[in-house]
């Protein structure tokens, strides 16, 4: 073995470890305070164990490991802890940090603490476990504890061990000082090493501008029964990078993204392995280490053995501190340590060296020229990388092609701004980046988690919305189902309500029997008579009446049916009871019905059933009176006049049968009989429609007084603000139809005009004809939908208004008409060709603005029921 | 006690922006003076006063846009395209051609950009293909070169110079009539209007080839200096090593398929602008591709434009318009020429957001 491989890249800048090298390690003076930081490695922190006041001594726990990913801090000194709080930490953004301060006695007394009787003993678990419970993490720099990269799983089989004993870094020598003055020891670290993994080589990676070390471990590692080399890499800054250094010594890549184990080698560094020997063979835990203080500011730059904790300034009066001289204090190395601002930060596990730079050494950078692309850094970067395409990347934020270009391969070795003539501050350019792309990763998985709580919680809202209102349903429909057995059941004379329903119920039971006789008579009748039916254009004029009348008051009734909306329970004992009568009254209309198209001898009976059917209706009507008057309340009002709508369609069905009864017996050939059937039945008809025009009136009233109690009334509201919303649309329908008539107005203006005197331009005046037609169409079509539009929108205040909206609407189409009319006088005068086309087209003008009239007039029924039959 | 606060690292070699581009100011003398020896003193005349413009030029531009000047002259890039232009230019070019070439390559192609580092063409070369099709007659005129061979320095006195560069080019050839004698086509230009001779008929008419020494010379010279450079390592080996060697193979095929159409290769590295080019143009890094396998890339197809245009195209030389075309792919090239870097098993290509060696 021996072999050296080479790695991409690397700078060679200058060394400036010499100064530190001429005297050998000193120990640190004793400070009077040590600040001994909870997080001294990569990870979770230590948790304090002690409290202040308490006495500790040397080697003492006073900081618990928290998991795995930590360690334990101990006390590097015996003393009193003054404070536990935050104190200035070594970290590049010179932040503070949870410290315990030992106010040191001076004795330095350990506590009672021994070596390992044999540690080949104890199993590799125990071993790892006494190794973190020393408190040993990586003192390479980055401060990863030990014991997990010992606590390899059965998925990494390590064949090599790599000793980092590179020390790449200018100016720091506290390695090259360790290794020359205490090789043996590092060897006896390695022993533990090589005992727990294994390893079938174990190499030592050394600089080669450090021979004197390299010769002490070349004799030390004589007497090793194992498998050992130290193998002298050429200087070249980063080589004590650990990816670098195994590609030096194995020519291996560590996958980017793996760790070493993943190919098969551990590495440790040389601090490390002396740390665990100190560990092992005396049971000392890590509290103290060597730092190399050294710069132009300092008068006798040296390597001490410093206690964790103490403060830089120690160190610094130790070393002969040029007042005024440094410009620069810098924890680690010139390429990738930091600067400081405070002497009182304390040294760490991590810390391996001090620079109190002067002026001259590293002066204040010149300001950065622009990127001339040169490509030196791509020539020296170690990781292969392009750093002047990452550069422009950062600047300009295109941070996905950062990533592109493998952004986070980066070390941070400074080797690209070194080399730099531009002075671009490369590596900062660099962290931003990284840390920018951190914190939008982090954002984006947040906002990703909140996304999905949001919408989980919204699909959990909904589920129970959903479940709330099937079973609010579910309840309803069993409330509605259980009430109204209880009234069909039950005979409660206590109470007015079912009072009025029993009757009801009674009134409905008996118009059901009747109905049953009448079916009966009537299936006797039509088994032994054929039908004779005559249709005489009386009859069928009076049954449309009936049919119109029937209409009018359906559609008063569907301008009542939103007040439904707030139905009370009473009131809805009203409706079922009404809605029964309804449907019985109907089946005996429809019996009925059958038995006039049928009629023959033996109305008498006929006649009876349909006298008792009609008192039955004028009893409804009468029962109906005295529930409204019984709720005279505000609230239950609009309900009532729901069931008075539905009591009147009764009364309307029955009157429009009686009617066509009427017209059929007036056929029939017992006319004599028939019409004193007639008679009377117009008389209970009239006794019909008084109380319903009675009911009418109370309704109105009722509403009236709903309406002005509507501060009161929730349903009205919202129908105010139906209103509201409809209204827009009805502006746009009302427009159309105005505009639509304009456009006929005008066109029947021009017919007008044309008509008399141009006797041979009549295809202009079949032009001109057809255009009216279909803006007779468009008039009617719009008045229509107007009109259906304020049904359904409108309500009792704007009825009236929009009622005598439309009848004036309804007078100007009329007034048209009656205009297009006289055109066509003038133009049958004139014995035009074109008169029989403008007859037929006005004809059927006529006929649509009879219909539209109708559409017209059909909101007019609750003031005046025969507007136009 | 104040302590600087600053990011790592602390230390930063001396080398700077100014002393790479003095490097390559310095690579570029052996090349100057070689010119004036053989061609006369045009080519300093040109050199001096196109460093002058461009230095005025740069320090208005820098002016406008507000920046302190000083600051960015020092940088001397300026200079080393004035420098470049000026040996691209016929030594007895007008002062004018000279001014608007520089003009043009200060101005529009560099500080509009937004000045050094920005701009995506090389300044020197757009400088030069705008006077290149704005001045033919100006641009072809070449001067003979000194005969190695002649007893004294045989070429126009320094007045004579003057008098051409910055006289009316008629009015000169009426008060010195000898001077036509001292202009003269180059070798491309003979190779290019050879009225269907064959490559060797044509050497044996011409008098050009009876001076070709000079022209080995001079490039011999650039030569030099761009080792020079690489030995400095201001840039590397690959972008003038793959040009020599694309063009070398490029002519070398076609000459040994037909020698009596085609030129040997030796002509072509030799007698144009090829290792000015070489060592001086291409390995401009600002506007070329910027990896060591991009430059590669970007080399080789200058190489074959240059052949390309040389041969079949219009203009006898053509490294301008070859740098000016692989310019404009620079970028694309960077895409897909990124190197593999440390711990993955492929380089990645284009813009994909997956990284395929994983």
């Amino acid at each position: 073995m021996g072999k050296v491989f080479a790695f991409h890249g690397g700078i060679h800048p200058p060394e400036n470890k010499h100064q530190s090298t001429q005297l050998p390690i000193a120990k640190a003076p004793l400070s009077k305070v040590l600040h001994i930081p909870l997080q001294q490695h990569i990870g979770v922190a230590a948790k304090a164990c002690v409290e202040v006041g308490d006495k500790v001594l040397k080697g003492q726990c006073i900081g618990d490991a928290q998991g795995h990913l930590s360690v334990p801090i101990h006390a590097s000194s015996s003393g009193t802890v003054c404070a536990i709080g935050e104190h200035p930490v070594p970290h590049p953004s010179g932040m503070s940090g949870l410290c315990i301060s030992i106010e040191t006695d001076g004795e330095d007394r350990w506590i009672e603490h021994g070596a390992l009787e044999n540690f080949r003993a104890l199993s590799e678990l125990e071993l790892i476990d006494y190794i973190r419970d020393r408190g040993i993490a990586g003192m390479g720099g980055a401060g990863f504890p030990t014991a997990l990269k010992l606590q390899l799983g059965d998925k990494h089989i390590i064949n090599t061990l790599v000793i980092n004993a590179a020390e790449c870094e200018p100016y720091i020598t506290a390695d090259d000082l360790l290794m020359r003055e205490r090789s043996t020891q590092i060897v006896g670290g390695i022993d533990v090493l090589q005992h727990l993994i294994k390893p079938s080589h174990v190499i030592i990676g050394i600089e080669d501008n450090k021979p004197q070390a390299f010769r002490a471990l070349k004799a030390a590692i004589k007497d090793c029964a194992y498998n050992i080399d130290v193998i002298s890499v050429p200087t070249k800054y980063p080589s004590g990078g650990e990816k670098q250094l195994i590609q030096l010594l194995t020519n291996v890549e560590v996958p980017n993204g793996g760790i070493p184990a993943d190919v098969g080698i551990v590495c440790q560094n040389v601090g490390t392995v002396y740390a665990i020997y100190r560990a092992v063979s005396k049971g000392e835990s890590l509290i103290s280490r060597i730092v190399t203080v050294t710069g132009g500011g300092v008068n006798k730059p040296q390597n001490y053995e410093t206690l964790i904790g103490t403060p830089v300034s120690t160190l610094l009066q130790a070393a002969g501190e040029i007042q005024d001289r440094v410009s620069k204090l810098i924890i680690g190395g010139p390429m990738m340590g930091y600067s400081i601002t405070s002497i009182e930060i304390p040294l760490v596990k991590t810390t391996n060296c001090i620079v109190a730079a002067s002026v001259n050494e590293m002066p204040v950078a010149d300001p950065a020229q622009a990127c001339i692309r040169c490509g030196l850094c791509e020539q020296v970067c170690p990781a292969q990388l392009l750093p002047q395409q990452l550069h422009w990347f950062a600047k300009s934020q295109e941070y996905i092609k950062a990533q592109q270009h493998n952004l986070f391969d980066c070390i941070e070795c400074g080797a690209c701004s070194y080399v730099c003539p531009s002075n671009i501050p490369l590596v900062q350019y660099y962290r931003h980046a990284k840390t920018s792309i951190r914190e939008e990763q982090q954002e984006k998985r947040k906002s990703d988690l909140a996304r999905e709580r949001f919408e989980a919680k919204h699909k959990r809202e909904q589920r129970a919305i959903d479940e709330k209102a099937a079973k609010r349903k579910a309840r309803a429909e069993q409330a509605a189902i259980s009430q109204a057995a209880k009234k069909l059941s039950e005979n409660n004379p206590s109470s007015p309500v079912v009072d009025d329903e029993q009757q009801l119920k009674n009134q409905l039971n008996a118009a059901k029997l009747k109905l049953q006789q009448a079916q009966d008579h009537l299936t006797k009748l039509a088994s032994s008579h054929g039908s004779q039916v005559s249709d005489s254009a009386l009859a069928e004029r009076q049954v449309q009446h009936a049919k119109s009348n029937l209409a009018q008051i359906e559609k008063a009734v569907d301008d009542f049916k939103p007040q439904l909306a707030s139905a009370i329970v009473d009131v809805k004992k009203l409706k079922i009871g009404a809605a029964l009568a309804n449907t019985k009254l109907n089946k005996a209309q429809q019996a009925l019905k059958k038995a006039i198209e049928k009629s023959q001898p033996g109305v008498e009976q006929l006649q009876k059933t349909i006298t008792m059917l009609d008192q039955e209706a004028s009893n409804a009507s009468k029962l109906y009176q005295k529930a409204l008057r019984k709720n005279t309340q505000a609230e239950t009002d609009t309900t009532e006049v729901a069931e008075t709508k539905r009591l009147k369609i009764a009364v309307a069905i029955a009157l429009s049968k009686l009617k066509k009864a009427q017209v059929q017996f007036a056929n029939e050939e017992y006319s004599d009989a028939a019409s004193a059937t007639l008679f009377e039945l117009t008389k209970q008809l009239e006794k019909a429609e008084q109380p319903l025009a009675a009911l009418q009136k109370a309704t109105a009233e009722n509403a009236n007084s709903a309406t002005n109690k509507n501060s009161v009334q929730p349903p009205l509201k919202t129908r105010a603000r139906a209103t509201e919303t409809a209204s827009p649309d009805l502006k746009v329908l009302k427009t159309a139809a105005a505009i639509a008539r304009t456009k006929l107005k005008k066109a029947q203006d021009q017919l007008q005009t044309l008509a008399p005197e141009d006797q041979h331009n009549s295809s202009a005046v079949q032009n001109l004809l057809s255009e009216i037609k279909s803006l007779e169409e468009k008039v009617r079509l719009s008045q229509a939908s107007y009109v259906k539009a304020k049904e359904t929108s409108d309500f009792e205040p704007s009825v009236i208004e929009s009622a005598s909206v439309r009848r004036t609407h309804y007078n100007k189409i009329l007034a048209l008409h009656t205009k297009a009319m006289a055109a066509l006088a003038k133009a049958e005068a004139d014995n035009s060709p074109a008169v029989t086309k403008m007859r037929i087209s006005i004809d059927k003008l006529s006929g649509k603005l009879k219909a539209a009239t109708a559409a017209l007039s059909s909101d007019s029924i609750p003031t005046s029921n025969k507007d136009f039959t | 006690m104040a302590f600087l606060n600053a990011s790592s690292p602390h230390v930063q070699r001396p080398t700077k922006t100014a002393d790479i581009m003095r490097l390559v100011l310095i690579a570029t003398l052996p090349g100057v003076f070689a010119m004036t020896f053989f061609f006369g003193w045009g080519t300093l005349i040109n050199v001096i006063l196109a460093s002058f413009v461009a230095l005025v030029c740069e320090a208005l531009c820098i002016k406008l846009r507000k920046r302190p000047v000083l600051f960015f002259i020092k940088d001397n890039s300026a200079l080393l395209t004035a420098v470049l232009i000026a040996l691209a230019l016929p030594p007895f070019s007008p002062w004018w051609v000279t001014t608007t070439a520089v003009f043009v390559a200060i101005v529009i192609a560099k500080q509009l950009y937004g000045g050094l580092g920005q701009n995506p063409f090389n300044p020197a070369m757009v400088g030069y293909a705008l006077v290149l099709i704005s001045f033919p007659v100006e641009m072809t005129r070449w001067t003979s070169p000194f005969e190695l061979s002649g007893n004294s320095w045989d070429v126009l006195s320094f007045v004579d110079t003057v008098t051409v560069i910055f006289g009316n080019w008629s009015q000169v050839i009426q008060t010195y009539p000898h001077i036509d004698g001292y202009s003269g086509a180059t070798p491309l230009d003979t190779l290019k209007h050879r009225n269907g001779l064959t490559i060797e008929e044509t050497w044996k008419i011409s008098t050009v080839m009876a001076n070709v020494g000079a022209w080995y010379a001079v490039s011999l010279c650039y030569f030099v200096g761009g080792i020079f450079l690489i030995y400095r390592k201001v840039f590397t080996w690959h972008a003038p090593v793959t040009l020599l060697l694309t063009l070398s193979l490029i002519s070398a095929l076609f000459f040994a398929i037909d020698p009596d159409s085609y030129a040997d290769p030796l002509v072509h590295l030799t007698t144009g602008a090829t290792m000015l080019g070489a060592f001086f143009i291409v390995t401009d890094p600002v506007s070329s591709a910027t990896s060591n396998r991009g430059k590669i890339i970007f080399a080789a197809g200058i190489a074959i434009l240059v052949y390309s245009i040389r041969t079949w195209g219009n203009y006898p030389d053509a490294m301008a318009f070859a740098v000016m075309l692989m310019n404009l792919c620079a970028p694309f090239i960077d895409q897909y020429s990124q190197p593999r870097s440390f711990g993955h098993k492929n380089a990645r290509h284009g813009i994909a957001n997956e990284d395929k060696s994983q």
